[in-house]
């Protein structure tokens, strides 16, 4: 009960203190710069006065939480990177020297790439596939739904519900996993499959498509709706089929959005950490980035300069998606 | 219907586009169901036979023994040895389903359930499918250890919360349930708050570099979590250091409350106020996109009569913007919420990793480790670190389905 009431207490002081800053800032901006009248009767406005600091109040705490938490750090990363293990002494490129000759994470980079193609294309297609079906029965509304619900679950809870389906037993015992027993019905021995090189890494992206397949449905299924019908009216009565209409009108009209998709879905994988922390903690060839640096940075000897390289790799991949971003936002900001 | 793709919509295309889909439907609920199924069920049967099969009896080999000569009782000029294999076992619902082998020959199931054996030595065995077993002779019984025979148990479906109590009380989860709300409750409001003021000032406020500023906020969305890592674990632990410095000065001057505050020390940073903090910082950008996008497109007119009318922005965003905002809040607010509550990496490094400070997600990640094989313990603890984000889920879809089409940007 105890502990219920510290996290209540807690929770009552987090949010209290940022609700007295809002209140209190402006409180005493309005006291201290009030409309006053001057010797002389005349009314004087100090409004603009006012109304020039009092943005600032507004974006304070914003400005400074994500220059603590993003911008600064992400420089001192790469900052860090040209640093020894423990940050102090400056060694220009050796950490950078190491890791590329380093297997571990050269190992990470080729699992990174593999996860890279099939996890957003996986996503994706499946995406695509299920949002054209369901927009055409009436219960495609619970079917989406359905689908988009691992969206809902954590990559943690989600390895485990997926490591209960890869469970092996071993000799005569029945499977109790639900792989092991369909591939041991149709005659297959029992297998480990996530000590299974090379395969094993496929069984984890699988999870990953799992959960984004459905984030992918509900964006494709968005933008399908608002393809025109008027245009595929006019490509039938070209005599286009169906399948012409698909690949030729509909998917060209929603790149944009199958572009957005692919770029999220490709940055959740780059920060992929949780599932293979989960299911082998790195282990049997399924290292990536993510989970490289995490056990660079806690397993072990403690080293920021090669924690921080890895990092600095995985913020290098996101950088073009970062500037495609930007850009974007730029042009609609122009369109507004 | 849909006319878009009438090649579908023929009887062929259309039976197989339903039945794919049906396909799919299950192929995606699956998993969760069984997690769902498996938790429920006896720990001893979920560990010998697969979910699917929950419905039905598990059937295990098991070995019982007679009694001997002295447990022997004269009937009716009959020597009886009489019990019960089940003797004993909690599980009172168990039944034979066949018998043999050992000391009364054949294989084990070559007799059924009832059947009487005649044995080598005249006297005849009888096991009945309650577990009920005779063993009758007409001459006295010499028999100095029982008799060895194999039987079936039949152990009939059982259904339990028993999983539940179990991880709720002795794994830590009910301990980490409690710490999941106390870190994302504040964690989900403390941005909202923060973010709704600062994408107010990016619409309606002027101010000297606002456009870069938020051009930055749209480059921070798709920053990864990894880059930051590094630096504030180093800041946090400095920032410990020091005010444990500052406080063991307090105490060492002997200022008041220095009795209480000498328990606490060291101190460290990585605590509640320093995980909120971490995770507004990290799910800011989204926010103040998020909100941006939707307070920016209300009708300028409305912000202008207000000002007409006298009104500060502080008023006008408190009293008439905000109300207005409330689906985007909301939109945003369950985001978070499910960021945060399904977040393992933000917790392992800004929360310690004692036991009484895990949240769900780090203690499953625990469990995984030590008890890898306890199917039962990391079923239900899994489920019970599922439910609430799947409540809030179904329950407000419609509002997380429209911050996902207007926060695309981000990359999660």
């Amino acid at each position: 009960m105890s502990q219920v009431i510290g996290a209540f207490v807690a929770v009552i002081l987090g949010v209290g203190t940022m609700l007295l800053y809002f209140f209190g800032t402006n409180y005493v901006l309005d006291s201290a710069l009030p409309d006053k009248t001057d010797g002389g009767g005349n009314f004087i406005s100090r409004e603009k006065q006012r109304e020039t600091i009092r943005p600032w109040l507004f974006v304070a705490p914003a400005v400074l939480i994500l220059g603590l938490y993003l911008v600064y750090p992400a420089v001192q990363t790469v900052i860090l990177s040209f640093f020894n293990n423990r940050g102090e002494v400056f060694v220009g490129l050796e950490n950078w020297i190491w890791s590329f000759g380093n297997a571990e994470f050269l190992q990470s980079i080729g699992n990174n790439l593999q996860w890279l193609v099939f996890v957003p294309f996986l996503s994706t297609a499946m995406g695509l596939l299920i949002a054209v079906l369901a927009d055409r029965v009436r219960w495609g509304t619970i079917a989406k739904s359905l689908i988009f619900m691992p969206m809902a679950i954590s990559f943690v809870g989600a390895s485990v519900i997926w490591k209960f389906i890869y469970e092996f037993r071993g000799g005569e015992q029945a499977q109790i996993g639900l792989l092991n027993a369909i591939w041991v019905s149709f005659g297959g021995e029992p297998q480990t499959w996530i000590q299974l090189s090379f395969w094993n890494n496929y069984f984890l992206m699988i999870i990953l498509v799992w959960i984004q397949t459905g984030f992918a449905m509900v964006l494709l299924s968005a933008a399908l709706r608002g393809v025109p019908e008027e245009s595929l009216e006019a490509a039938r009565i070209d005599g286009a089929n169906e399948i012409q209409i698909f690949f030729r009108i509909m998917i060209p009209q929603i790149m944009t959005t199958i572009a957005v998709v692919w770029t999220t879905i490709t940055i959740t994988v780059l920060k992929v950490f949780d599932i293979p922390q989960a299911m082998t903690g790195g282990q049997f060839d399924t290292q990536v980035l993510a989970n490289l640096m995490y056990d660079q940075l806690f397993r072990g000897g403690i080293d920021y300069g090669r924690s921080s390289v890895t990092a600095t790799v995985i913020m290098i991949a996101v950088v073009p998606i970062m500037v495609w971003n930007i850009r974007r936002f730029q042009n609609e900001e122009k369109a507004r | 219907m849909n006319t878009k793709m009438p090649l579908l919509n023929m009887t062929v295309g259309g039976f197989i586009s339903r039945a794919a889909l049906i396909l799919i439907v299950i192929a995606w609920t699956l998993p969760t169901f069984g997690l769902l199924i498996s938790s429920l069920r006896d720990a001893d049967q979920l560990a010998v036979s697969g979910w699917w099969t929950a419905l039905t009896a598990t059937e295990d080999n098991a070995q019982g023994r007679t009694g001997t000569a002295e447990d022997a009782v004269e009937e009716n000029g009959m020597f009886v040895i009489s019990g019960n294999v089940f003797e004993g076992d909690s599980n009172a619902a168990k039944t034979v389903g066949g018998y043999g082998g050992g000391a009364i020959g054949g294989e084990i199931g070559d007799f059924s359930a009832g059947e009487t054996i005649t044995l080598e030595d005249g006297s005849e065995f009888t096991l009945q499918s309650n577990g009920d077993y005779t063993l009758v002779s007409e001459t006295p019984f010499e028999l100095e250890r029982g008799i060895r025979f194999f039987y079936v148990e039949q152990v009939p479906p059982r259904f339990t919360f028993e999983n539940y109590v179990t991880v709720i009380n002795s794994e830590g989860i009910g301990q980490s349930f409690i710490n999941t709300f106390a870190v994302t409750i504040p964690a989900t409001l403390i941005p909202i708050a923060i973010a709704a003021f600062a994408s107010y000032a990016f619409s309606w406020m002027e101010f000297r570099g606002r456009q870069l500023l938020f051009a930055i906020v749209v480059g921070l969305l798709v920053v990864p979590l990894q880059m930051s890592l590094i630096p504030l674990l180093r800041l946090y632990s400095s920032f410990g250091d020091s005010l444990t410095m500052l406080l063991e000065s307090y105490v060492d001057q002997g200022l008041v409350f220095s009795e209480s505050i000498q328990d606490q020390l060291p101190v460290s940073a990585k605590s509640y106020p320093g995980i909120w903090l971490a995770h507004t910082g990290f799910g800011l950008p989204l926010a103040i996109y998020l909100l941006r996008n939707y307070i920016g497109s209300l009708p300028r007119e409305l912000i202008e009569s207000a000002k007409i009318d006298g009104a500060s922005h502080f008023e006008i965003f408190t009293r008439l913007i905000l109300p207005l905002s409330i689906p985007a809040l909301a939109s945003f607010a369950i985001f978070q919420f499910l960021w945060v509550w399904n977040d393992l990496l933000v917790a392992l490094v800004f929360l310690g990793t004692q036991p009484d400070q895990r949240v769900l997600t780090s203690q499953l990640r625990e469990l995984l480790g030590s008890r890898g094989d306890n199917w039962e313990i990391l079923t239900s603890s899994a489920f019970i670190s599922i439910i609430v984000p799947l409540v809030v889920f179904f329950s407000l879809q419609r509002y997380f389905v429209r911050g996902l089409l207007a926060g695309s940007v981000k990359g999660g």
